[in-house]
């Protein structure tokens, strides 16, 4: 009895932060056509999470591709499919590995960092001192880097990709001898717009959901420095969530267009 | 220091404001009259509802009921523009500062000034009138500095500096002495003073130190259980024998 109730009452605080997550989204389409545009400070939220996210998506794209060519290679040579692989690596990296890991990465670097600023500014009465200052913080502060991930998600995404495939390019180079020409001519000869288009507007989607969700969290931070903390943490946990759930809608809708 | 005489014209008027919490009623039909130039302050335990009040006051909160007029205007009635226009004739102290701590000194008093252009126009040099709100507050050597590298009497001054650029007509204190060792409370008493002085402002202070209340308060206003429990100037609030009243001044 007692665990049917507890389950019931997380089941409604559960809807509860869907609903006003919705309605705070809503309220960002309102902001976000509504004038003064606070492009500078889009512009430097766009170059504060592109440049600083950019070593890490580096890296990590470059040991996936390495990682990745390393461990199909055995497979595909048992086969006697090894020139398959340029095709087989840049297919998984451009459609599914790249954008969901880069995403991924972005919601830990980028979206918790959103939480916990936002979050600090909430407890320090920073965001009141603006509001009262006559200045919207909504649109000042979630507004812009809401457009700001949105837009330099799929710039980190398409550059995951490539570190990523000149990873998996070094691997074959040294361990197959493939030419950069030859293995990227085969890269190019597999990719067909139905990848990379798909790929690339749900990573619109990602960027959305990371800035959403690590604005959500901070700007209603509650009082104290343990809710900044809880702010940067849950900002993580449920975008990823929320990540893995938009990336299965984008496979399915793309699946009805593109008939994979 | 002895207190001015304030003038008679009602700058705010709050009447029979209420706000609760679910089931905790903060305040319970507060009332409350500044009058021009005058230095107002209200005193109330913890939890009294005077920072909830001072919310009410500047639109932070929605009361429940009651109505708050800010130099003539309903600002529960009005729209997002003008409650900003009217905001920025009001400026606010907050407890902690909170000067926004990704900019520089120069960068946290810019900032209402870029956005009101309306008051000063679109201003292509505003070092002038930083420096002026700097050295009001004697920093003016701290105009590079990012807020962390402040001590907490430097960022209230720092804060008062840039409640002070916009030169509004109201100055609302929330809690401006607590927290700071007894020396820096009192400059900062001091240059309170010489603030309304200067700019003829009217300010509402929010406290529960006597001491600042005794220096700075034309008149005091007792905050308990959410209403006006006691009201008249600190000589005549201090020598109350209502138990009651006297718990403040122990």
């Amino acid at each position: 009895m007692n665990t049917n109730f507890k389950i019931i009452e997380i089941f409604k605080s559960f809807l509860l932060e869907i609903g006003e997550l919705s309605f705070f989204a809503s309220r960002f389409f309102r902001e976000a056509f509504r004038s003064p545009m606070e492009f500078k400070e889009f512009l430097r939220q766009c170059y504060n999470m592109g440049n600083r996210s950019l070593l890490l998506v580096a890296v990590t794209g470059f040991i996936i591709g390495l990682v990745f060519t390393l461990q199909s290679r055995p497979t595909l040579l048992e086969f006697g499919a090894v020139s398959w692989m340029p095709s087989m690596v840049s297919i998984s990296i451009i459609r599914e590995i790249g954008p969901i890991i880069t995403a991924l990465i972005c919601a830990g670097r980028i979206g918790s960092g959103i939480g916990a600023e936002l979050g600090s500014m909430r407890v320090t009465e920073q965001i009141d001192a603006m509001e009262v200052s006559g200045t919207n913080p909504f649109k000042y502060l979630v507004v812009t880097r809401i457009l700001a991930t949105t837009f330099m998600l799929p710039i980190l995404v398409f550059f995951g990709d490539a570190i990523a495939l000149f990873g998996s390019y070094l691997v074959e180079n040294v361990k197959g001898n493939v030419s950069f020409l030859l293995y990227f001519n085969k890269v190019f000869n597999a990719l067909e717009f139905g990848d990379l288009i798909p790929a690339t507007i749900k990573t619109f989607f990602f960027g959305f959901a990371i800035g959403l969700v690590g604005c959500f969290k901070g700007y209603y931070c509650k009082k104290g420095t343990a809710g900044v903390g809880l702010a940067a943490n849950s900002a993580v946990v449920f975008t990823s969530m929320l990540l893995f759930i938009i990336d299965f809608i984008a496979v399915f809708v793309t699946d009805i267009f593109y008939d994979l | 220091m002895t207190p001015e005489t304030p003038n008679t014209k009602a700058i705010i008027t709050i009447k029979d404001l209420k706000k609760s919490y679910g089931d905790h009623h903060v305040l319970n039909g507060f009332n409350m009259v500044l009058n021009e130039g005058e230095n107002l302050v209200i005193m109330g335990k913890s939890g009294s509802g005077k920072s909830v009040m001072i919310k009410c006051l500047v639109g932070l909160e929605q009361p429940d009921s009651g109505s708050i007029e800010v130099m003539g205007e309903n600002i529960n009635e009005l729209n997002r523009s003008a409650l900003d226009e009217l905001r920025t004739e009001i400026g606010f102290l907050f407890q902690g500062s909170a000067l926004y701590d990704s900019m520089t000194v120069r960068e946290n008093l810019e900032f209402p000034l870029r956005r009101h252009t309306k008051k000063f126009g679109v201003l292509k040099d505003t070092t002038p009138l930083v420096m002026e709100a700097l050295e009001n507050v004697g920093l003016a050597d701290t105009i590079n500095l990012m807020p962390e590298e402040l001590s907490g009497g430097m960022k209230r001054r720092i804060a008062l500096a840039r409640t002070l650029i916009l030169q509004p007509k109201i100055i609302l204190y929330d809690e401006p002495t607590t927290g700071l060792d007894p020396i820096t409370a009192k400059e900062i008493l001091i240059l309170m003073k010489s603030i309304q002085q200067k700019y003829n402002t009217s300010s509402l202070i929010i406290t529960h130190d006597v001491d600042c209340a005794r220096v700075i308060s034309n008149r005091m206003i007792l905050l308990v259980d959410g209403i006006n429990y006691a009201e008249g100037t600190f000589k005549e609030l201090s020598s109350s024998t209502d138990p009651k009243i006297q718990a403040f001044f122990k």
